[in-house]
């Protein structure tokens, strides 16, 4: 996948928005940068199918050796889909964050949220701003 | 030496047919037991338990004893744990006929030495604390902060106030967060200053109307005394809200100021630090409380009291929290503090303190030649060093230290906390070491600096085990012998 | 000076080196206006001597088991200690060892406390077991915290009546002003009622608390509890009585989704009340929710088996105000003696433990209630070591009185409890009372003459 086309939280999320049946459909999944700075990752909570989610809240965990993050929702809506196969495949995530370390797909019922976001540019210079 | 038996599992040693206990024959009338208790509610094989003799036992358990390191056999500088000498007199005294087999529920006729003990135990530490009222029911500093943090909330509560935000430093221990959240605030962090105290700017920023209670470790967990406790505490009294003193710095200051004294409302003692209660491989501890006059109402129930020479429980307090624990609280922990205190004395608890800060700051002044102590040029009982150049410079980190001091015959100290210092080595000495000691610590750890960086990444080289795969046992949980399938 | 080194030398050299002319020197920092001014006032300091004489005539100012025969229960009991767990457990090694933070020179407490999880979990039948908590009430207090945490379901807490009273305080005291709804289930006859339960469990429970044996010493029928309760997707939290599992169901064979027990019973001295082992096991759908320490078994660098502390990111110390629990300590060293205890006693050991608590109970019973003034209250349930006795002239503490006068701890008076019985006692019989004590008990409650004791008339 290409990163061009993604929108980036604050909190380290990334989304893809596409169309489906006059829905948007939002894809998150958890950046490269954060991946790296989690290091050895042990444990991912899937949130779970059919859950009504808020936009800037928890709705799953990532847990490392040295700490447990929340993965905040990006934008409103409710889970349409949750990738069953990642939690027993971390150590993909460090090859592929993107492609098919995808977290959730998010029905959205409040676009709102969607201004919120970084382009790759935008939130590589928040990273940098950060170290 | 190798010791086979020493690594392998009670399950793996077990055989069927050994015992170690032999229970005496039934001495009253036998009925069968599914006379006694409906055979739906009886297991049909007893639990499936190791079967061994008590020679295997013994020695099982004392080889797994060589593998640790501990206060009576090594030097133990973990900072903010006060691992000091955990005096033989107390284990014994503690272990009285009279005093270690007492029930909670005796009638109060036939216990009267033991209340007399524990009330006299709640004047001490109202006296060492500035504080008059005492609790001594919570189990742990953790269970102690929980429980003042109710207190106060119950206060609040008593004067119609809605109060939600409790405040404390980003360099606190975490137990003030999470118990705060427990107790049902919110809690709040302020930012330290360069040379670890409270940031003011942040704090009176962060001070506002609806503060409840402020939790703050003096001297911090830099091992620094906060200078302006005074006007911290003073601010927070004017919005109206309490201050928490997080005792578990309190062997730095014994006789020489007191909590109530210089601003606090409430605090917790780790009896098992500052009062060589010992630490028990993790536990037990002690968690008791003072308070202000203001909050001795809301202190759980019971508390000791004397009326005339008889000494009482007194469980009518309305205003009571209630309970934070089943019966009076962690009393064989208790017991040992009140020997400690009183093999003391007045001076005896000074020269603590005072040998405790001696200690220290000649180990920071021999330290920081080679290993920069970033904040400050004393301290008090314990001292915060930093690995941040060595690892810049060489890769080499707190960890690899602390590791490789582990070879020399020295716990390490305790690292990567407190987290506002990057590559942290916190050092506490505690009073109950020799200068002799103090002197193979500092020269051992300079030595370590100068080694080969590849050997400290792999220390420590001499111990029973080399460094544990951490991530492995926290991606695939084994917590018990046959869910293993190692 | 009692444990102090330095000597006036040492102190001079150090004070050099800092570059300090006198220790209070070393405290300039503390303004002078927090400054105490004064001596502590304290008792004075005493030599070992002095101290042991001190506490010998504070320990003479009480009656113990050492002098008494204890009948007192009600959650803190008068179990045998074998000299094994005093002798191990009082080895330097353990008991002023510290948190097993550097996993390299603490295998010894690691692989104990690995050790004592699996022992938990067999005693038990359930999957997982941390490395303990403060006490049986508090484990309570966190097993609902546990349960309220996984936070699929509504927040009402159901707690049958029939739980230790102490216990239930303490919930109220862990949930009442977090406005979580506490709901107890008042019991008929000294155990659960089930009809009632049924009509208060709904979706919106959480979870639903049962004790068994319960407070009374009654055995209840967790199984039912646990249908009614699963049925409503509620988690069900047993308390249990670690010895009564030589004879009784593990609640993981009664459904049970977490127990948890004070432990004291496996190994410990009564101590007034503390420190005890808050014991807690459970399901594996609480693996990663499960409060206090954990070890895990993991492998070092050169592929040999050994054990770490896991699962500690959800701890206060990196978690801080998101963490599971401000739990900080285990009972690391009563665990120990748990895990000593039930590795001497074995299966079979336990068993005969536990047999014989309940065949001298129940004797007890039979004989105590032969004395025209006591009868039985909740005769018909199945108990397992303790069981409650009314006085028919209503002056219990005029009773115990006189069996303190022959040298017994008679029972435990109800009425502090609930006042509506405050003419019942509770008796517990352990495997340390012999006939001729339980016969003794028998003897000075008949021969008392109706009108009331001479004591307390």
């Amino acid at each position: 996948m290409s990163t061009d086309n993604l929108l980036f939280a604050k909190t380290h999320e990334w989304v893809k928005v596409e169309e489906s049946d006059g829905a948007k459909i939002a894809t998150v999944g958890i950046s490269a940068h954060a991946i790296e700075a989690l290091n050895d990752l042990v444990y991912l909570e899937l949130p779970e199918v059919g859950k009504e989610v808020t936009a800037g809240e928890s709705f799953g965990e990532i847990e490392s050796v040295k700490a447990v993050s929340d993965i905040y929702a990006p934008v409103t809506g409710e889970v349409i889909a949750a990738n069953t196969a990642l939690p027993d495949n971390l150590d993909s995530l460090h090859e592929d964050a993107y492609d098919n370390g995808w977290i959730a797909k998010i029905k959205i019922t409040d676009d709102s949220a969607l201004g919120d976001l970084m382009d790759l540019a935008g939130y590589e210079k928040m990273c940098a701003e950060e170290a | 030496m190798r010791n086979q038996q020493a690594t392998q599992l009670l399950s793996e040693l077990s055989r069927p047919g050994r015992v170690a206990v032999t229970w005496p024959a039934c001495d009253v009338p036998e009925q069968p037991i599914e006379d006694l208790i409906p055979g739906n509610f009886l297991a049909e094989q007893a639990p499936r338990l190791p079967e061994l003799t008590e020679g295997e036992v013994v020695r099982h358990y004392t080889n797994l004893s060589t593998k640790n390191m501990s206060v009576d056999t090594h030097y133990y500088p973990l900072g903010s744990c006060t691992m000091k000498y955990n005096p033989k007199r107390n284990e014994r005294l503690a272990s009285l006929p009279g005093i270690v087999d007492l029930h909670p529920y005796q009638d109060e006729s036939t216990i009267q030495g033991m209340l007399q003990l524990l009330y006299e135990l709640q004047g001490i530490f109202s006296e060492i604390s500035g504080l008059p009222a005492c609790s001594l029911q919570p189990a742990a500093g953790a269970h102690g902060e929980l429980a003042a943090l109710m207190v106060a909330a119950k206060y609040f509560k008593s004067i119609g106030e809605d109060r939600k935000v409790v405040l404390a430093p980003d360099s606190s221990h975490g137990t003030n967060p999470a118990s705060a959240q427990m107790a049902g605030f919110k809690a709040v962090s302020i930012k330290s200053d360069p040379n670890g105290g409270v940031d003011m700017e942040d704090f009176h920023k962060k001070l506002t109307d609806d503060i409840a209670v402020l939790m703050i470790t003096n001297p911090s967990t830099l091992g620094l005394f906060e200078k302006n406790i005074r006007e911290i505490a003073d601010a927070v009294h004017a919005k109206g809200g309490l201050v928490y003193l997080d005792g578990a710095n309190m062997n730095a200051i014994l006789g020489i100021t007191r909590p109530g004294d210089f601003g606090a409302d409430m605090m917790h003692y780790n009896p098992h630090k500052t009062f060589s209660g010992p630490h028990g491989g993790g536990g037990p501890g002690a968690g008791p409380i003072c308070v202000t006059d203001k909050l001795e109402p809301f202190l759980p129930s019971p508390v000791v009291a004397k009326e005339g020479e008889t000494y009482k429980l007194v469980f009518d307090r309305p205003n009571s929290i209630g309970r934070v624990r089943s019966f009076f609280g962690n009393v064989g922990v208790l017991v040992r503090a009140y020997c400690y205190i009183l093999s003391h004395g007045p001076d005896g608890l000074r020269e603590v303190s005072e040998n405790a800060v001696l200690n220290a700051n000649y180990l920071l002044s021999k330290i920081k030649h080679f290993l920069p102590v970033p904040r400050g040029e004393r301290c008090m009982h314990e001292f915060v060093a930093s690995a941040a150049k060595l690892k810049q410079e060489r890769g080499i980190t707190a960890m690899d230290i602390g590791k490789r001091l582990l070879d020399y015959g020295f716990h390490a100290p305790t690292v990567y906390f407190p987290l506002t210092v990057p590559e942290a080595i916190m050092v506490e000495p505690t009073e109950t070491e020799s200068k002799e000691t103090l002197d193979a610590f500092v020269q051992t750890l300079f030595k370590i600096t100068e080694e080969d960086a590849e050997l400290l990444h792999d220390a420590p080289h001499s111990t029973p085990i080399s460094r544990p795969n951490e991530v492995q046992a926290a991606r695939s949980p084994c917590l018990r012998a046959d869910f293993c399938d190692m | 000076m009692t444990y102090l080194y330095n000597t006036p030398d040492d102190q001079a050299a150090m004070l050099k080196s800092i570059g300090v002319e006198t220790i209070e020197d070393l405290f300039a920092t503390i303004p002078s206006e927090l400054r105490l001014q004064r001596d502590l006032n304290l008792p004075p300091k005493m030599g070992e001597l002095e101290l042991t004489q001190h506490l010998s005539a504070l320990a003479a100012k009480n009656a113990s088991p050492a002098t008494h025969a204890c009948f007192l229960g009600g959650g803190s009991y008068d179990h045998f200690v074998p000299a094994v767990v005093d002798a191990l457990a009082s080895r330097g090694e353990f008991y002023t060892s510290y948190t097993p933070y550097q996993p390299e020179v603490s295998q010894g407490n690691l692989q104990a406390m690995f050790e004592y999880q699996t022992l938990i979990c067999d005693l038990t039948g359930m999957d997982l077991s941390n490395a303990s908590l403060y006490d049986g009430g508090s484990a309570l207090a966190e097993a609902v915290i546990m349960a309220l945490n996984t936070g699929k379901r509504g927040e009402k807490v159901v707690v049958l009546g029939t739980v230790h009273p102490e216990y239930r305080q303490i919930l109220q005291t862990y949930f009442g002003h977090l406005g979580i709804e506490i709901i107890e289930v008042p019991c008929v006859e000294g155990v659960a009622d089930l009809a009632k339960l049924e009509a208060t469990v709904d979706a919106s429970t959480n979870c639903v608390v049962v004790q068994s044996p319960n407070f009374f010493g009654a055995i209840e029928d967790v199984a039912a509890i646990a249908e009614i309760a699963h049925k409503n997707d509620a988690v069900v939290i047993q308390s249990f009585d670690p010895i009564s599992l030589g004879l009784l169901k593990r609640p993981g064979d009664l459904g049970a989704d977490i127990a948890v027990a004070e432990g004291h019973s496996l190994g410990s001295p009564m101590q007034y009340g503390g420190p005890y082992l808050g014991i807690m096991a459970c399901n594996e759908q609480f693996v990663r929710r499960l409060p206090g320490r954990i070890v895990g078994q993991t492998e070092d660098r050169r592929g040999n088996r050994c054990w770490v502390l896991t699962l500690q990111t959800r701890e206060q110390h990196i978690r801080r105000e998101k963490a599971t629990s401000n739990i900080c300590t285990n009972q690391g060293l009563f665990a120990l003696r748990a895990s000593i205890y039930l590795a001497l006693l074995g299966p079979g050991g336990l068993k005969e433990a536990a047999t014989l608590c309940a065949q001298k109970a129940h004797y007890a019973q039979s004989k105590l209630t032969e004395a025209e003034r006591l009868e039985p209250v909740f005769g018909n349930n199945p108990f397992f070591k303790e069981f409650v006795l009314r006085d028919t002239q209503g002056n219990v503490d005029g009773l115990l009185a006189e069996a303190r006068e022959a040298g017994i701890l008679g029972g435990v008076p109800l009425g502090q409890f609930f006042p509506e019985m405050d003419d019942c006692l509770l008796v517990c019989v352990t495997e340390k009372r012999t006939k001729s004590e339980i016969d003794a008990l028998a003897r000075t409650f008949s021969l008392i003459h109706s009108g009331g004791s001479t004591i307390h008339a």
